[in-house]
């Protein structure tokens, strides 16, 4: 449950007073958001649990964390794509 | 994708275990204390690549499985009030409370609804101020803060339908009790990495003080994993007891100040009763008295709802890796993933569900 995801913020935006970042988790991309990170960029990567970030990560070391998710089946759980009784991260 | 090929890769893995059998004159006993390690050790057969140089035991973190089961029963008897939305995450949905779950309520017509963030929540009940809507809102540190910023964000939109049954609870008071009991056999502990990326590590140097234990942050890969316990194996072996870092990626030290604050303007620490281990105190959050009107429990009046745990069950002796879960006399018969008796079965982040999902109970270690 305490899973985080690794993700690269496309786009920053104010939604409503919240700092959010549309994040690309490989082809999938969520809305994020960034009010725990307020130094992120756009192009960064980031942790995300839950729908925010918590911290910033680089580049390299979030591609290779991310892939190991997906060759684990993990990440559709984490991105909350699951279907009803979606199995423990 | 360098790194991939590092982190991926059996060679690198395989020669972490080496170093490990190499430098261990005697079975450490080391405990992880996130479920999502405990899944990934498991996954990966960690354990059997280490074969006796270390014995790894599985702490009681998995929040899914230590929400206490009468917070359980509380969340299903809220379910089943009709004006009510009972929002979760799906890790909850097939925890059986003392009668039955969230999806069977569902099934029978229950409005349960299953959301990606706690801000998703905030948005059903924006949008539907007709409706009480109820976040569940169980986790360790990691979590805290995303829950926190949900009632903010409630707040600041006025929102008097929106509300949080809170069952969080935090992991080093935990660690506080396994070492304190007499019987305890843990040597060193893989910090939780998530956990640490918000909180920090500053609490675990003070465990580490206080019970000279050596304590490795560490990630969620097997490459990290066997780092860690490399880390540990190294500490113990020199008589060192320090708080190492090995998730460095995302841990820093002080963790991350904004999240932190956001817990502390809405939370604040309580005791709590963790399922398996019983009552723990200073070991949880609960709303500040300044957002009780975001308190699913004193809203519904839900305090009454008490349950007991099946005694049958081994998990605290599990939880406090005084046993494993192929111990338990009921492990795989009278308990399963599918009809659990207790915590550690409950989750497949759970030690019990582990060991039964990667069929540890029909081979020999």
């Amino acid at each position: 449950m305490c899973l985080a995801i690794p993700g690269k913020v496309a786009e920053i935006q104010d939604n409503e007073g919240v700092r959010t970042g549309r994040v690309l988790f490989g082809g999938i991309a969520r809305q994020a958001c960034l009010d725990f990170v307020p130094e992120v960029r756009v192009g960064d990567y980031v942790m995300v649990h839950v729908g925010f970030a918590i911290s910033v990560v680089d580049k390299e070391q979030a591609e290779s964390t991310y892939a190991l998710l997906e060759s684990m089946g993990v990440l559709g759980e984490e991105l909350g794509l699951g279907t009803e009784g979606t199995k423990s991260s | 994708m360098k790194y991939l090929d590092e982190y991926r890769d059996a060679k690198i893995a395989r020669g972490l275990a080496a170093e490990i059998r190499r430098r261990s004159t005697r079975p450490w006993v080391l405990m992880e204390i996130c479920g999502g390690q405990t899944h990934t050790l498991m996954r990966y057969g960690i354990d059997e690549l280490l074969g006796n140089s270390v014995e790894l035991v599985h702490g009681p973190g998995c929040p899914v499985c230590v929400t206490p089961l009468e917070m359980i029963d509380r969340a299903n008897a809220l379910a089943r009030r009709p004006e009510v939305t009972l929002v979760s995450y799906g890790d909850m949905l097939r925890v059986p409370g003392s009668e039955t779950d969230l999806f069977h309520i569902k099934a029978e017509g229950g409005d349960v609804r299953i959301v990606y963030s706690p801000t998703d929540a905030v948005e059903l009940a924006r949008k539907a101020p007709e409706r009480q809507v109820v976040f569940f809102a169980v986790g360790f540190e990691t979590t805290a803060p995303a829950h926190a910023m949900a009632v903010l964000q409630a707040e600041r939109l006025g929102l008097t339908n929106f509300s949080l049954l809170v069952s969080h609870v935090l992991v080093p008071p935990a660690i506080r009790m396994l070492l304190q009991s007499p019987r305890n056999r843990v040597q060193g502990f893989i910090a939780p990495g998530h956990v640490c990326t918000v909180v920090g590590v500053g609490d675990y140097e003070e465990l580490c003080r206080e019970f000279h234990v050596p304590i490795v942050v560490g990630g969620f890969e097997p490459v990290d994993l066997l780092d860690a316990i490399r880390m540990l194996v190294c500490q113990l072996e020199e008589g060192r007891a320090e708080v190492e870092n090995s998730y460095a990626r995302s841990v820093q030290y002080a963790g991350n100040r904004a999240a932190q604050d956001a817990v502390e303007r809405v939370f604040e620490v309580t005791d709590r009763k963790w399922r398996g281990l019983g009552e723990i105190g200073a070991s949880g959050l609960r709303l500040k008295a300044k957002y009780a009107a975001f308190d699913a429990e004193r809203l519904f009046g839900l305090a009454g709802v008490r349950a007991e745990e099946p005694s049958e069950c081994i998990s605290a002796e599990v939880l406090l890796g005084h046993r494993k879960p192929t111990d338990c006399p009921a492990f795989g018969t009278r308990c399963t993933p599918e009809r659990p008796l207790g915590a550690p079965m409950v989750s497949t982040e759970g030690a019990c569900a582990a060991y039964h999902q990667y069929r540890r109970h029909l081979v020999t270690l």
